[in-house]
């Protein structure tokens, strides 16, 4: 089936290799930060993470929303689903490789990365991550495979692979909560130090990732002769606008138990993202953009209407995809370690290395994500008109 | 049997073993000379005329082949154990178990040394990065 | 024989796994597994020990600029630390490495001042520095335990470990931890080199060790040697003949930040005193 990505027209050769030496760059520039040190970045002594970590923290979530496919269709025989599961499925394998990608990019000594599992420490929720990640990445791997495999010749899956399907359901809600516990569990930083941590994360998840699928569904549309369908599209709409509200429900929380309580390690972070302190503006901008985006998404999402119409739709997802991207992948770390545990205002921006870098991982996530995308697009124009069993 | 694709195969093989025996080819004629690392600095001489004989932490044989996998133990004993001396199973003698004041108090002469064997193998061990290499006299080469 | 391309690649990967496997084997060497017998190492008789080593800082011995910097550089000499101060004396806040330093009150007790307080009250010195908390949120959170609790107390850092996450530093409450972000021998003046302590390289996480290698050779820490007499106080917490269970126990010490139950070990003395 892999034979597949290796076929396809000029233009898909043409997106490959675009992405292909956007990924080189990256790799450039990386070489660059290895033998320099990650002080080639914008990250200091005070904000010791930044793009890097909130690129992995934003994925994780996009790979998470897998499940929001799986479920309906494999414990609820939602057969609306049935063609696009495999959409989803490939989506957190590119969507994993990239966190795992943004996890080795930011740390100061990769060649020891072997440590965490000669010295395993389940007191760490780091050490917890690298299992999580793994395992999602094997899990997801082994089951859009085998069902994809299955699907190319008419049959339906093996019934060994079942179990694998279910264990991924928790397994996806695990590598949202093990990260979400990274920050959540933090005495020291207030703006982290929220109960709701895990389920804003889930909620953002559960809006980006089906937001990310429907412009997806609509590109795959477009380039080939594969139609995931009007209907899956739809439900997908539907889910993204309950999630999204969800998503924005829980800002405010944060925003009401911050600034009604009035407790400054709880509202400085806050003030630094929308409104600037001690002089430093550089996140207002974009912060209130990220907002902007997610009430007016929403507002689009809600009315029938406006989501019913795939144009107006597609232009909902865009906003809120690069809403959450803002709030997750940029506004969640830099807020939490901005002030400085000291209460000084020292900040952030990435450098021009550190955002090729980071380009250059999208690029491989994306690269991957096509090539993923051509097979099951391929096996789907072949298989076309007859029935999916699962 | 037919081989399909043959011609393309076959060049690849070739570009294959090209680069596997790159390494083998690519130094013939250059002459490396067996290494001969020298345990002659003053500070092995004291040892010498106080013991009578030059002793190591342990013996020659053993260092050899373990030395790395004894400076590991004695790593973990050091910053995890806070137990810096250690007494040699060979000789009894106790020995401060540090890189830059153990082991390099009598090996001192790291090029004529440690570089020796090192060089010869190709290793490149990364104990210098942090650990501070002890000064040597630039000696005039002959 | 004939056989297709997915078996080729399922007898090829299973011969990888096999043979990874094997080389695995090898590392079960008898002297990793054996390690270091007991009888091979032996603690230096002048060690000073402890069931619980703490600090207690009194300000009020700190008096001069010389006071502060004699200290602080007792121990970022003494340990090797980089110093990235610009030519015209100005600090590099993002790639600067300090294990202990001058922070004004309002930034070492955030929260305790208020809008009448004195503009002088509220920049006067206070020296911070890792608090070896007892609850230590960053060894919590270290996915290979390259820092960790030494049974005396001392909050450790194993540098050879450390996978430059940087999960401690994000853990900290106090801002105590410093990262390599370059590689720190670039600003390392060569003739005030401490030949007898390593340095350390790019990308690990590096902080206070309460001086541990000078405490097993029965010194003081540099630090606490260095300062003027009485200014900064070290000992055994749990021994109730030392001077800072006599302090803490009776005169009024606050620590920083202790309503997060950390834990801190390092006590400020309020009001100074005229111990010894």
């Amino acid at each position: 089936m892999l034979e597949k990505a290796f076929e396809g027209s000029k233009k898909y050769w043409a997106w490959i290799f675009f992405l292909g030496a956007l990924a080189l760059v990256g790799i450039y520039y990386y070489l660059q930060q290895f033998m320099y040190g990650l002080g080639i970045t914008g990250l200091g002594r005070d904000v010791s993470w930044g793009l890097y970590i909130g690129q992995f923290t934003f994925l994780v979530g996009v790979a998470a929303s897998a499940v929001m496919l799986v479920i309906p269709y494999y414990l609820h025989d939602y057969k609306t689903f049935s063609k696009v599961v495999i959409l989803g499925e490939f989506l957190a394998i590119s969507a994993v490789t990239m966190c795992i990608l943004f996890i080795m990019a930011d740390m100061g000594q990769p060649m020891r990365v072997m440590n965490v599992v000669l010295h395993p420490t389940p007191n760490s929720v780091m050490f917890w991550d690298f299992l999580v990640l793994s395992g999602y990445l094997v899990l997801n791997l082994l089951i859009g495979w085998v069902t994809l495999g299955s699907d190319r010749k008419g049959v339906p899956p093996p019934k060994w692979i079942k179990p694998f399907i279910y264990l991924s359901v928790p397994w996806a809600v695990s590598i949202h909560t093990v990260t979400a516990f990274l920050y959540a569990g933090l005495p020291g930083r207030h703006f982290w130090l929220s109960a709701i941590m895990a389920a804003r994360f889930l909620a953002s998840a559960f809006a980006g990732g089906p937001a990310l699928l429907i412009i997806l569904s609509l590109i795959v549309r477009k380039v080939s002769r594969f139609d995931p369908g009007k209907e899956p599209i739809q439900a997908l709409g539907k889910i993204v606008a309950y999630a999204m509200f969800a998503n924005v429900f829980f800002l405010g929380l944060e925003f009401f138990t911050a600034f009604y309580s009035g407790i400054p390690g709880h509202t400085d972070s806050f003030k630094y993202l929308y409104l600037g302190l001690d002089g430093h503006t550089e996140l207002v901008p974009l912060m209130w953009t990220s907002s902007v985006f997610a009430v007016v998404s929403l507002i689009m999402l809600v009315i029938p209407a406006a989501r019913k119409n795939e144009g107006s739709l597609i232009l909902a997802c865009i906003m809120l995809f690069i809403s959450l991207w803002i709030d997750k992948g940029f506004g969640l770390i830099i807020g939490g370690l901005v002030p400085n545990p000291l209460e000084q205002v020292r900040t952030y921006w990435p450098t021009m290395p550190e955002t090729w870098i980071t380009i250059g991982v999208w690029s491989i996530g994306f690269l991957i994500l096509s090539m993923l995308y051509k097979v099951a697009i391929s096996v789907r124009e072949q298989t076309a008109g007859v029935e999916i069993e699962h | 049997m037919k081989l399909y694709d043959g011609g393309k195969i076959i060049i690849g093989l070739l570009i294959f073993v090209g680069i596997a025996t790159f390494p083998f080819y690519y130094n013939i004629g250059k002459v490396n000379a067996k290494p001969e690392p020298k345990v002659d600095t003053p500070a092995i001489q004291e040892w010498e005329k106080q013991y009578g004989k030059k002793e190591c932490v342990e013996s020659k044989e053993f260092m050899r082949t373990e030395h790395m996998q004894l400076i590991n133990l004695w790593r973990d004993s050091v910053v995890r154990n806070m137990n810096r001396q250690y007494i040699s199973t060979s000789n009894h003698k106790k020995f401060n178990m540090s890189l830059q004041n153990g082991c390099m108090q009598c090996h001192s002469n790291k090029k004529k040394f440690c570089d020796e064997c090192h060089n010869y193998m190709a290793v490149k061990p990364f104990c210098w990065d942090c650990h501070i290499q002890p000064k040597e006299k630039e000696e005039n080469k002959s | 024989m004939s056989m297709d391309r997915r078996q080729f690649l399922k007898i090829a990967g299973i011969s990888s796994i096999l043979g990874f496997g094997a080389s695995v084997a090898n590392a079960t060497h008898p002297i990793w597994v054996k390690g270091l017998d007991p009888s091979q190492v032996e603690p230096n008789k002048d060690a000073l020990t402890a069931k619980r080593w703490a600090m207690v800082v009194d300000m009020s011995k700190f008096k001069t600029d010389e006071d502060f910097k004699k200290t602080i550089d007792a121990c970022h000499l003494t340990h090797n630390v980089p110093d990235f101060r610009n030519p015209d004396g100005s600090v590099d806040t993002r790639k600067e490495i300090k294990w202990i330093w001058k922070a004004a009150y309002e930034n070492a007790f955030p929260g305790q001042p208020n809008k009448f307080m004195d503009e002088h009250l509220k920049e006067m010195p206070f020296l911070v520095l890792c608090n070896h908390c007892d609850n230590p949120p960053c060894v919590r959170v270290c996915p290979t335990k390259a820092t960790f609790k030494l049974p005396n107390g001392i909050t450790m850092q194993d540098m050879h470990r450390c996978i430059g996450c940087r999960f401690c530093m994000a853990g900290c409450p106090y801002g105590a931890r410093s990262f390599n972000w370059v590689d720190p021998r670039k600003a390392i003046n060569p003739e005030r080199e401490n030949k007898e302590y390593p340095t350390r390289t790019k990308g690990v996480v590096e902080k206070c060790t309460f001086c541990s290698e000078r405490l097993e050779i029965g010194k003081m820490p540099a630090c606490v040697e260095a300062a003027p007499k009485g200014g900064l106080v070290f000992g055994d917490i749990e021994d109730p003949n030392s001077e800072v269970r006599k302090i803490v126990s009776t005169k009024y010490t606050i620590r920083r930040k202790s309503d997060l139950g950390t834990g801190p070990a390092v006590y400020y003395l309020i009001g100074g005193s005229d111990h010894a």
